[in-house]
């Protein structure tokens, strides 16, 4: 049986997952192939050096240049071996998993967090529970960040460089930055929340200087971003926002409704600072800190700016 | 004008728009248990007997892109969802907050599916009826997955843009704002098509009484079709572990603390 690996690209270096699917892949057992999609040569030799590797595609074409579902699913299909295929759990990996499997008309499994006997598990209803599905013949998985460790380094795999490609189907017309070049929450590792007990927009200036120590992305709840225009639905946590699955889920004056729950529960880490001792939120969180954030976050920032320093 | 070889302005085939400029717009929709409902694992399954049950909430953002469009053009919106009796309910509720016609996709043997059997009922549907453009929830509120729309997309032969925010309506396609790394972009594309819609800024509509009222004695179209055997099945269902009790600190001048936990147990700074 055959593993192939879609690894995503992003400025030349392969998604830092890449190394975890590995890993998943070796859960399942098999060879184990990494196309690398829009690749090139630093980041197909980033993949190749990832342990337990057997080769590399790098797959390169005009239909690269921006993300399109249909002609990407289409050129990586035409280059990739049968097997199954691993793909990391970001908006783009569901996508282009979910056309993979369509067009080979195999199941798709999404946000695996454990592989175990050729059975994947995977979170349903926002995490409330669990489901283990067992998989005859090939499938789609993708793999949700954080739950596989990283693959060490040290492979030398051989590397192929495949030019295809496929029509584009969509046309992007016009790029809106983001008022601020913050980190998206989807791609941090660490993320620091305000909810309503923030007071104001203005104050969410306090979790971003902490954001900025620690290298992290600043997220909303829903009564944030619904309150305050200034705060944008790009940066809500929950249900009807994003789902997060960082290291560390910072949630200040957030007071834990199971919407937002939803959205992070599965978190690593989850603080929690909040003036009410009562607050949901706490019967989550691995450190809760009961009292003001006024009170907390300027020490919390000197802190970790002499730890981190 | 053309920008990676596809006509920008969405005017492929102006004479067919001349002959046709109505869309057939479709809108997938999916019956699920309400999110606040409590799901409990007894002996590796879930009773759901006693939730109440709703339309999956991207669905309703997915409901109201599609009323949107046909406000916008004209056309019809057909509310379509693949599921038993029960789901009549689900495409009455859609009827009741404007969608034209309802259709019902389901026969014996089609209580286990895999994602595969889904798509490829629902795309065989949208074929039959001849839509040019679909709106689909961006995920389902139970399986959280956002296989469907990309997947049935594939089976049609279909271009599709995923988690779309808000959507403006053109003759012969239309124009899509959806998040990329950066910032968010405007992604045009033609008919056919089909979109999965993220939350944005329009809130969906609730049904009037007059919608209401059409809406009981509206016809559900009732379908069969063919599907695939599953490859996956599931084998059981767990409740999640019980993470270990938290730590809980009094007063801001636990802080350090806190940190050097994080440094020192979590290993997460
Ligand atoms: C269908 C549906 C979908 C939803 N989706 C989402 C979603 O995606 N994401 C989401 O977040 N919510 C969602 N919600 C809303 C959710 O139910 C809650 O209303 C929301 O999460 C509350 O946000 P909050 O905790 O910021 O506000 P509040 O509940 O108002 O809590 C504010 C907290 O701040 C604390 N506080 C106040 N002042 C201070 C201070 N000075 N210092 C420290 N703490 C302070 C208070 O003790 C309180 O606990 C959804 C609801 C529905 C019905
Ligand atoms: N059984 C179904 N009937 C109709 N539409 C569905 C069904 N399952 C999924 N969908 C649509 O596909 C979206 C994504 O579902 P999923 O792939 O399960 O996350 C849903 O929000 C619905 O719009």
């Amino acid at each position: 049986m055959s593993n192939v690996i879609i690894a995503e690209t992003k400025d030349g270096t392969i998604h830092p997952g890449t190394a975890e699917l590995v890993t998943a892949a070796g859960a399942l057992g098999g060879s184990i192939i990494i196309v690398v999609a829009a690749g090139d040569d630093s980041s197909a030799a980033a993949a190749a050096e990832i342990s337990g590797v057997e080769r590399v595609i790098a797959l390169v074409g005009d239909c690269f240049a921006t993300y399109d579902a249909s002609s990407w699913a289409s050129a990586i299909d035409s280059v990739s071996p049968a097997g199954n295929l691993l793909l990391s759990a970001s908006a783009d990996g569901k996508d282009l998993g979910a056309r993979l499997a369509a067009r080979r008309s195999i199941s798709v499994v999404q946000n695996v967090i454990a592989i175990e006997d050729g059975n994947v598990t995977y979170p349903v209803y926002s995490g409330k529970a669990h489901e283990t599905a067992a998989l005859s013949g090939d499938a789609v998985i993708t793999v949700r960040a954080n739950t596989f460790a990283p693959a060490p380094g040290g492979g030398q795999a051989d590397i192929g460089i495949v030019n295809q490609s496929a029509d584009v189907a969509t046309a992007v017309r016009e790029m809106l930055a983001k008022a601020s070049e913050r980190l998206d929450v989807a791609e941090a590792n660490i993320i620091i929340s305000g909810g309503r007990g923030m007071g104001s927009p203005d104050n969410f200036s306090q979790l971003e200087e902490i954001a900025d120590v620690l290298g992290a992305a600043v997220g909303a709840s829903r009564a944030a971003v619904d309150t305050w225009e200034e705060i944008p639905h790009s940066m809500q946590v929950g249900q009807t926002g994003k789902t997060v699955n960082p290291s560390l889920y910072i949630a200040v004056g957030i007071s834990g409704a199971i919407q937002h729950l939803a959205g992070m529960r599965t978190s690593k880490y989850i603080v929690a600072i909040n003036k009410d001792p009562e607050a949901p939120i706490f019967k989550h969180a691995d450190y809760g800190i009961v009292a003001t954030w006024e009170e907390v976050l300027p020490t919390l920032k000197s802190e970790l700016q002499s730890l981190l320093a | 004008m053309l920008m990676n070889g596809v006509p920008v302005g969405g005017l492929s085939h102006p004479l067919e728009w001349m002959v046709k400029t109505m869309p057939d717009i479709a809108v997938l929709i999916k019956r699920v248990p309400d999110t606040i409902a409590k799901i409990i694992v007894v002996d590796g399954t879930i009773d759901l007997s006693g939730v109440k049950w709703i339309i999956s909430p991207y669905d309703e953002y997915a409901i109201e892109s599609a009323l949107q469009h046909r406000e916008a053009t004209g056309g019809s919106v057909t509310a379509i969802t693949l599921g038993n009796a029960d789901c009549d309910k689900t495409l009455k509720d859609a009827k009741a907050l404007g969608c034209d016609e309802l259709v019902r996709l389901w026969q014996d043997g089609w209580e286990s599916l895999d994602s595969n059997g889904v798509q490829s009922i629902l795309a065989g549907a949208i074929s039959d009826l001849g839509s040019e453009i679909v709106y689909c929830g961006k995920a389902a509120a139970d399986t959280n997955a956002g296989s469907t729309g990309p997947g049935v997309a594939e089976k049609l032969g279909w271009a599709s843009i995923s988690n779309v925010v808000s959507v403006s309506f053109e003759e012969g396609g239309v124009e899509a704002l959806v998040p990329v790394a950066g910032g968010q972009a405007k992604v045009g594309i033609n008919f056919p098509c089909l979109l999965t819609i993220d939350k944005g800024p329009n809130e969906p509509r609730r049904p009037n009484v007059r919608g209401i009222m059409m809406a009981r004695k509206a016809e559900v179209n009732l379908k069969g079709g063919q599907a695939p055997a599953a490859t996956i099945s599931v084998i059981s269902k767990s409740t999640p572990p019980a993470k270990p009790p938290g730590k809980t600190y009094h007063g801001a001048e636990n802080v350090p603390a806190v940190v050097q936990a994080l440094r020192d147990e979590a290993n997460v700074i």
